[in-house]
């Protein structure tokens, strides 16, 4: 479970992320919308515990990712927008460094966690390829596996269907959703239809704050018979 | 501090699976022999030391060891990987230090690869072990206080360029202070105390004493608070 209240970060004079509150059950897939700079991004890297918030509490499990980062940072699975990784490694080599992060110790259970990992994200083809030579999609996936490795009870996902082609992005959706009902995640996205075709809820953020959090059928009945994007447009229409 | 390990194996491998340290030992040998050969004639001063090898170590140093250093905190930034590395469960103590200790078991691999030169005028004379020992202790220590230096800077910043060109001048000024040409441009001006006061904040100075086969206390502190300082300045300023 995910809460976070009152979240505030400010760069210079620009407040980035302005008393954002949610909270995130079980089972839940929450699609994290916006514009571009709305402050998706620093919201999931306070929560992550990658930056400090300048006000407000961000819990997982109860635990508040200020006081003990690390308890946070192990229940968490997390993927970073344009899935970051050390290019010279190879995949297994690089899945095998965060196996051994996430305390997996033993060779036999490093590998375990490698090959499961491999396995739901299909990275068998290239598990002997450095990551600077993969695609970006392939790259992408590989993030991916990272963030799914120690089997966290929390996902937090960047635009995890960022730079795929179309069927990998109906592969990856129906890999979250198979997920879900053990799990907690949150995933941001552009992709509106993305929304309607895995979230359970959705949470509109404009310059900082949230705008709606509902489920994508309130979303839709605030406008019947108008498209998504139009309402989106509507909510955000301050932040240009 | 178990994490420590995960984190300085990546690292240390990190520089064999690019050319990165291959470049690096090859240049590091050939312009440590090449110095003792054209420049201090080696052979020519008939003794069996190694000091004219080891004289040029700080000036070696000031060189490459920003090359070496300058990628250890501006890479992670530039490439993002920094954020995959601080959102695993480790505390900023552990990626500092892992990555600071491999990087200077690497040094240590460098300096260790000159021992043909201590074995060649074993062979050639008797040499005193103790002092060529105290040099080799000297030198790795010394290694750690350039490192840290340089590890600081390249925390600095996300572009290696500035973060080398930093080093250099960090380093260059901590080697200035003891360097006997210097001190005495530094006598004309100030009195006999500071300019001493100056030159205890020397590489030079404390590298010295090493070199004639002394291991004093004091330049081993020296050498290790100057590690220590600059890596809790590393700490705090990678959690700002």
């Amino acid at each position: 479970m995910i809460e976070v209240k009152g979240l505030v970060k400010t760069y210079g004079a620009k407040r980035a992320v302005d008393g954002v509150s949610f909270t995130v059950q079980r089972g839940e897939i929450l699609g994290f919308l916006g514009p571009n700079g709305a402050g998706k991004s620093t919201t999931m890297k306070m929560i992550t515990g990658f930056i400090s918030p300048d006000g407000g509490t961000a819990t997982v499990d109860g635990i508040d990712v200020t006081r003990d980062p690390v308890g946070v940072k192990s229940r968490v699975g997390y993927l970073p927008e344009s899935s970051p990784a050390y290019p010279e490694m190879t995949v297994e080599e690089f899945l095998g460094f965060i196996a051994e992060v996430r305390g997996f110790r033993t060779r036999d259970a490093r590998r375990a966690q490698v090959e499961r990992a491999i396995t739901l994200t299909h990275l068998a083809p290239v598990r002997k390829q450095s990551i600077e030579t993969l695609s970006k999609g392939f790259k992408q996936r590989v993030g991916f596996a990272q963030a799914l490795l120690h089997d966290p009870p929390v996902l937090i996902l960047d635009e995890p269907t960022d730079g795929l082609d179309p069927n990998q992005k109906i592969e990856v959706r129906s890999l979250i959703k198979s997920m879900a009902a053990a799990k907690t995640i949150v995933l941001s996205t552009h992709i509106l239809e993305e929304v309607e075709a895995i979230c359970t809820r959705v949470i509109i953020i404009s310059r900082g704050q949230v705008v709606a959090d509902e489920t994508p059928e309130q979303l839709r009945a605030r406008r019947p018979g108008a498209r998504l994007d139009e309402i989106f447009r509507s909510l955000t229409a301050s932040d240009v | 501090m178990r994490q420590i390990s995960p984190v300085f194996k990546r690292e240390f491998l990190g520089y064999f699976r690019s050319p990165v340290a291959y470049v690096f030992l090859i240049v590091f040998s050939l312009a440590g022999v090449g110095l003792a050969f054209f420049v201090a004639g080696f052979f020519k001063g008939g003794l069996a030391t190694l000091d004219s090898y080891f004289t040029f170590y700080p000036w070696l140093f000031l060189f490459l060891i920003p090359a070496a250093g300058m990628r250890l905190w501006s890479e992670e930034k530039r490439t993002g990987t920094v954020e995959l590395l601080f959102t695993l469960p480790i505390t900023t103590l552990d990626a500092v230090l892992g990555k600071f200790l491999a990087a200077w078991a690497f040094l240590t691999l460098a300096i260790l690869l000159s021992l043909p030169m201590a074995f060649t005028v074993a062979y050639l004379g008797d040499p005193d072990w103790g002092v060529v020992a105290a040099t080799y202790f000297g030198s790795v220590l010394m290694a750690g206080g350039y490192l840290g230096v340089c590890s600081l800077m390249s925390a600095f910043t996300k572009n290696q360029v500035i973060s080398f060109v930093l080093g250099v001048v960090s380093c260059l000024v901590l080697l200035f202070l003891g360097w006997s040409v210097f001190s005495g441009v530094l006598n004309a001006v100030f009195p006999v105390w500071f300019v001493d006061l100056l030159s205890n904040f020397s590489f030079i100075t404390h590298f010295d004493a090493f070199t004639k086969g002394i291991i004093d206390p004091k330049d081993v502190v020296f050498f290790l608070s100057l590690i220590g300082f600059t890596l809790f300045l590393n700490v705090v300023t990678l959690e700002r």
